[in-house]
């Protein structure tokens, strides 16, 4: 074993010169990082810098393919996540890495192996003992599919600590919890980390870094740009460290002009296959030239909310959506009951951005203007499709949206989630929408294209658009959004402003019904 | 009642070939591998053992039933576990499709032990001419005196001891999966092998382990079929490949479950039988009859798909591959 001149009282890991590819893309490009002793370190970068590759390899997903890890000044190898967890180090994934059909309990031990059967007495006295000691609820007999997201991470994070790990990454944890949710799970990490653990986190977040970290370690296309102390920096000078030139932070907000109403919906119900209702009693109004944006935690009732409006899904008796094209009275019509075809013919549009992206709206094994054309399939008069105006159309947002592609015959399944939602949002506004309704389109994007898209949406705003705005982020909702609706279990518990509210209020009503059922 | 015994028994050596064949094929698919070739390694088990015993039987002046016992089992466990290492290293190593290579399998295996079916036919002296008379004595052994026992010694003690170890297997597998450490880890494989790979299972391995052991215990099956409920014959009518196919709907039926698949066998026989204890049916109402298993297995997957509860789904990642630096 070789000692190397590395070995110095603070640092627990340092990755030196780290390069992985994959087939022709360099994810990582020889990149130094160093985590220290009881610290928290943020690792900030756009989407497909490369944090969670060069974090994977710590974790033992992936092997460096050229480059040296040292663990507290040794040189190790580490070939698989065994190896990881015999180094005490443990991640916790954005894709939680847990079995479904099993318990907690069950989850923990899996692949431990440290007794030949199964005997889970111990795993519950020790999962009761490391959750006293950092102020954690698990039910160790529960099964993962009965449990909230938030349950599920506060899992992952107890399963990392009862392999003993003594380093632990987390990525992007808060993209799925409420803004409570993250309150506690800061508590537990300032906690882990008084308890002398080191902790990484991966985030997109700006002022998640700012409220959490001691240090900022910033990548850029696989490249290490460089590491500042939190204290020292600020949201601004990190954007410009991740992007690379000035990016002004601020999302416009044009006030709407003269807004009519657009879309009245009045005691919208939704139930499932199963019977068990999705939305009750939802009833609101879309303006012209605004946009309204829908808060909830996922699962709420706002993607059935806005299939509703689309035609896709059978409505409950009393439910009525009357839509007046461009604000205009005389041509309302109740969409309820209508095709989704019908109504999309009224200018009706939805730019559905589904978790796995390619799910609803484009076809991955098909190419650009394939997947122009998807929407314009009814038009043609002859057997033969036109290939031209689809192609042209592709070109187009190609060059406006800039986005990246090989060719236009590449399938879109090869192209990265950015660009791909680029398309899928191009392609909605295209068609020249009196409403547009998008889900979800800035999921997974970084900070460059999510302005892209922002503008996107304020330009069809102020050509007198309604647009409905459902997403994740609260922090751009409160920015973006003129109006916010806020979705809690299938029901509207309170509209809010967009430019007067506070973000606690809203993360308030987002749980609002859940606290009055429970 | 003689009828009802008759049925009754008739149902289980009809149902331990096909219980074999889940049993084995529950072990494989939880660990995510989807093997249609069942029916394939059902050829290959019944084909090795028969001649493994044949030739056993050709040079030996006085076979010993236990030496022919153990050829035949020994014949058609190597011969199903090399079918099992083929498709594993098919589908696990090489990532080919599961499904296509599982078809494909069955038509290879199909070929291969009618091939060799025949030609041991021939070398006995002539179609329908082979038949290992002392083997197939020797499976056929029964409990001495189960008949003093009266209705209970001939509706549960009048076979054959692979009939027992088909439950016995049964049990064993079910323990292994919900009892053991290992059988956890497996079950892992089989519904999240990203997640498993991650806590630190070898995945590849734990593939084709289960691939091979239940590939074997398919086997047994097979072997069970033609010294049994074939009495040491061959016959090339491709019903090894219908009663393979049963067996993979029995894995459904049973919802992944084991001990379910023991019944269940039990209800399949006795659903493939009734039309010859029902009287005044001709040839081709009979058929309609035949059909009943699968209706069943139709309507059990309705039900399941209705329930919605995820402990009777079929595994998470059943015939999906797993590459771990897949993006």
């Amino acid at each position: 074993m070789r000692k190397e001149p590395y070995l110095e009282q603070n640092v627990a890991i340092r990755m030196v010169d780290i390069t992985k590819r994959f087939a022709d893309v360099v994810a990582n490009n020889k990149i130094n990082l160093e985590i220290r002793f009881g610290e928290i370190l943020a690792l900030l970068g756009e989407n497909g810098s490369g944090k969670t590759t060069l974090m994977n390899m710590l974790s033992g997903i992936y092997m460096q393919d050229s480059g040296a890890i040292y663990v507290n000044g040794e040189r190790i190898t580490i070939k698989d996540p065994h190896d990881a967890y015999n180094l005490h180090i443990g991640m916790i994934h954005q894709h939680f890495k847990l079995v479904e059909v099993l318990t907690a309990a069950e989850n923990i031990i899996l692949g431990l192996n440290e007794s030949r059967l199964i005997n889970l007495k111990n795993v519950r006295e020790q999962v009761k003992k490391i959750c006293e000691r950092y102020g954690f609820v698990v039910d160790p007999d529960k099964k993962v599919y009965d449990m909230s997201v938030s349950e599920k991470q506060t899992l992952e994070i107890v399963k990392v600590l009862y392999r003993g790990a003594d380093i632990l990454i987390l990525d992007e944890p808060t993209a799925v919890l409420t803004p409570q949710e993250t309150d506690k799970l800061f508590v537990v990490m300032r906690n882990m980390k008084a308890d002398g653990k080191s902790i990484v986190i991966i985030t997109h977040k700006l002022h998640e870094v700012m409220e959490i970290s001691d240090r900022v370690a910033v990548l850029r296309k696989g490249e290490y740009i460089g590491d500042v102390p939190t204290s020292e920096t600020d949201p601004q000078k990190l954007t410009n460290m991740m992007v690379g030139r000035s990016v002004t932070l601020n999302i416009d907000r044009p006030d709407p002009i003269d807004p009519k109403e657009s879309l009245v919906v009045k005691n919208l119900g939704v139930k499932d296959i199963n019977g068990v209702s999705k939305l009750e009693n939802v009833s609101f109004t879309a303006y012209t030239g605004e946009i309204l944006g829908i808060a909830g935690i996922s699962g709420c009732g706002q993607k059935e909310l806005l299939e509703s409006i689309a035609g896709l899904h059978k409505l409950e008796p009393g439910s009525s959506i009357m839509f007046y094209p461009r604000g205009n009275k005389e041509e309302g019509e109740d969409l309820a009951g209508q095709s989704p075809i019908d109504i999309k013919h009224k200018g009706v549009h939805l730019a559905f951005v589904p978790e796995d992206r390619l799910g609803m709206g484009l076809v991955g094994n098909m190419n650009i203007p394939d997947n122009m054309m998807l929407k314009c399939y009814d038009q043609g008069k002859s057997p033969f499709t036109n290939q031209k105006k689809p192609r042209q159309q592709a070109i187009e947002i190609i060059r406006d949206l800039e986005v990246v592609t090989p060719g236009l015959r590449t399938p879109i399944r090869r192209l990265s989630g950015g660009n791909v939602q680029k398309i899928l949002v191009g392609r909605e506004i295209a068609s020249d929408p009196y409403l547009l309704m998008t889900a979800y389109a800035v999921r997974g994007l970084d900070i460059n294209t999510s302005y892209t898209i922002y503008r996107l949406l304020n330009e069809q705003k102020e050509k007198g658009t309604a647009v409905i705005y459902v997403g994740e982020d609260l922090d751009v909702l409160l920015e973006l959004c003129d109006r916010i609706l806020v979705l809690c279990s299938g029901r509207v518990s309170g509209i809010v402003d967009g430019r007067t509210a506070k973000k606690e209020e809203v993360g308030l009503l987002m749980t609002h019904f859940k606290e009055e059922t429970a | 009642m003689n009828q009802f015994i008759s049925l009754f028994q008739a149902s289980i050596v009809f149902g331990t070939v096909i219980l074999f064949g889940a049993v084995g094929e529950i072990l494989t698919e939880k660990s995510g591998n989807l093997n249609l070739g069942v029916p394939g390694i059902m050829y290959l088990g019944s084909i090795a053992s028969l001649i493994g015993v044949f030739y056993y039987e050709r040079y030996a002046e006085n076979p010993i039933p236990i030496v022919c016992i153990l050829i035949a089992l020994v014949c058609a466990i190597i011969a199903s576990m090399l079918g099992g290492l083929l498709f594993s290293f098919m589908t696990i190593t090489l990532r080919c499709n599961q499904n296509v290579m599982g078809l494909a399998f069955n038509i290879f295996a199909g070929g291969f032990a009618n091939f060799y079916g025949g030609s041991l036919n021939k070398l006995a002296g002539g179609v329908g001419q082979i038949n290992v008379l002392a083997t197939s004595a020797a499976f056929r052994t029964k409990i001495p005196s189960y008949q003093s026992l009266g209705p209970f010694g001939h509706l549960f003690l009048s076979y054959g001891f692979l009939v027992y170890l088909a439950i016995f297997l049964a049990f064993a597998i079910s323990w292994f999966l919900t009892r053991s450490t290992v059988g956890l880890n497996l079950r892992s494989v089989g519904e999240n092998p990203a997640t498993a790979d991650a806590a630190g299972i070898n995945v590849t391995k734990y593939k084709y382990i289960s691939t091979c052991v239940g590939a074997a215990i398919s086997g047994l099956g097979g072997l069970y079929y033609v010294m049994d409920y074939m009495k040491g014959t061959w016959d090339s009518d491709g019903s090894v490949e219908g009663l393979g196919w049963l067996a993979v709907a029995l894995v459904i039926f049973a919802s992944w479950k084991a001990p379910r698949a023991i019944w269940g066998s039990y209800l399949f026989g006795m659903l493939s039988w009734a039309y010859f204890y029902i009287p005044g049916l001709t040839r081709s109402s009979q058929e309609i009859f035949k059909m009943l298993p699968y209706i069943v297995t139709v309507l059990v997957l309705i039900v399941v798909a209705y329930q919605h509860k995820p402990d009777n789904q079929p595994p998470n990642a059943l015939g999906l591959p797993y590459f771990r630096e897949d993006r």
